[in-house]
């Protein structure tokens, strides 16, 4: 495959959470609001972006009996450089992810694409394939996170869509609300995906 | 007395960790399709959730602080785990290899398992003693385990039933998370 097409797979295809439900740790708790689901989809995808480099880099000199081991320091290592620039720059997007940040460390998504695909492709490859999967991640994260803002506040990024005659619909905001919104957006994808025949 | 049975309380129904924190939802929608096989993994998170709040603990306030390493807290942490499964591992197949059968394929799923270092994370951030600690891991895992178990029982029932052709799978098994979640919520008016 091209490395334009491994891009592209990570966005519909093979998207990590509509497609192959990983990461559904995060998708579920940070997701409150567009712009947190957008912070912590940019995080993940710098983390893998990175580890996937990293990992692609070093894929002949890691021995096979420690690999997995290796991976989680080498993931373990961004997630806490990625943890420490959003305390200094972003803390209040950080104080609102909590204890998401450094849980990146255990996001399935990241572990998985360093077994499956970085440990044995070439670095353009890998590159490739961590910012596609990233992408359509951050791409789910926020859709989620917009359709839970727009119903449970009004508005999407904050800005005021439905008037201030909307009747907030508050359970969206709050954990069950988190639930309910993401298996009926799972519904539509399926709905939309056998439609138009991406299986 | 008092605060031990908020924190147990708290941890079990209140804030239970999968259905309000979501954490460990992976092998929440994984793992439940079985009640035997959601009790396995349950007894599994117990045992590892118990020891490791005990372990992160010690490394927290007797190495890290000490040596002002905090910012180190991740790598430590997930390290720890992730032998501690291990070892627990090779402990219960070389002791008890009936215990190994019924456990055993469990153990290797919990390193990634986020609710284990969500757990011991949470335990430096709400600033608890080596007591509260490990009570606070335990209770989590007892809610963890019963969450699962209760979505195991549904979704076998789920199997007799019609569901619509876009919801299945994962889609309904959201769904349901979602009314538990709320009837757990009915909880909160008790504290």
């Amino acid at each position: 495959m091209s490395v334009m097409s491994e891009f592209s797979k990570g966005i519909i295809k093979e998207n990590a959470v509509f497609r192959l439900m990983l990461g559904l740790c995060p998708i579920l708790a940070v997701t409150t609001m567009a712009e947190f689901g957008l912070g912590m989809g940019i995080a993940t995808t710098a983390v893998l972006i990175c580890s996937n480099l990293v990992i692609s880099l070093m894929r002949r000199i890691i021995p096979t009996k420690v690999r997995i081991p290796s991976f989680i320091i080498i993931i373990a290592t961004f997630v806490t450089m990625v943890d420490m620039l959003l305390n200094a720059y972003l803390p209040a997007l950080h104080a609102q992810l909590g204890i998401f940040v450094p849980l990146i460390v255990v996001n399935c998504i990241i572990l998985g694409r360093a077994e499956a695909f970085a440990s044995k492709a070439p670095v353009s490859h890998s590159l490739a394939d961590g910012l596609g999967i990233g992408l359509g991640f951050t791409l789910s994260l926020t859709l989620l996170a917009s359709v839970r803002e727009l119903l449970a506040a009004g508005s999407i990024f904050k800005i005021n869509l439905l008037g201030a005659a909307y009747e907030p619909f508050m359970v969206f905001g709050s954990p069950p609300g988190a639930f309910l919104a993401l298996g009926l957006l799972m519904a539509l994808v399926n709905m939309l995906s056998k439609k138009y025949k991406l299986e | 007395m008092g605060e031990i049975f908020a924190i147990i309380f708290g941890a079990i129904f209140i804030n239970n960790f999968v259905l309000s924190r979501f954490l460990g939802i992976c092998p929440f929608m994984g793992v439940s399709k079985k009640v035997e096989t959601s009790l396995g993994m349950g007894m599994a998170v117990i045992f590892v959730m118990g020891m490791a709040s005990f372990v992160t603990w010690l490394l927290e306030y007797y190495v890290l602080v000490p040596n002002q390493l905090e910012y180190l807290r991740t790598i430590v942490f997930i390290l720890v785990i992730a032998s501690l499964v291990q070892f627990v591992e090779i402990v219960i197949r070389k002791a008890s290899p009936t215990l190994y059968q019924s456990l055993g394929i469990f153990l290797p799923l919990i390193t990634t398992n986020c609710a284990v270092l969500g757990m011991a994370i949470l335990n430096i951030q709400l600033g608890y003693n080596l007591f509260e600690a490990v009570v606070f891991g335990v209770a989590a895992a007892v809610g963890f385990t019963l969450a699962l178990v209760i979505m195991a029982g549904i979704r076998e029932r789920l199997e007799f039933v019609f569901v619509p052709k876009h919801f299945q799978g994962v889609s309904i098994a959201m769904i349901i998370a979602g009314i538990l979640s709320l009837a757990f919520g009915g909880f909160k008016g008790m504290m």
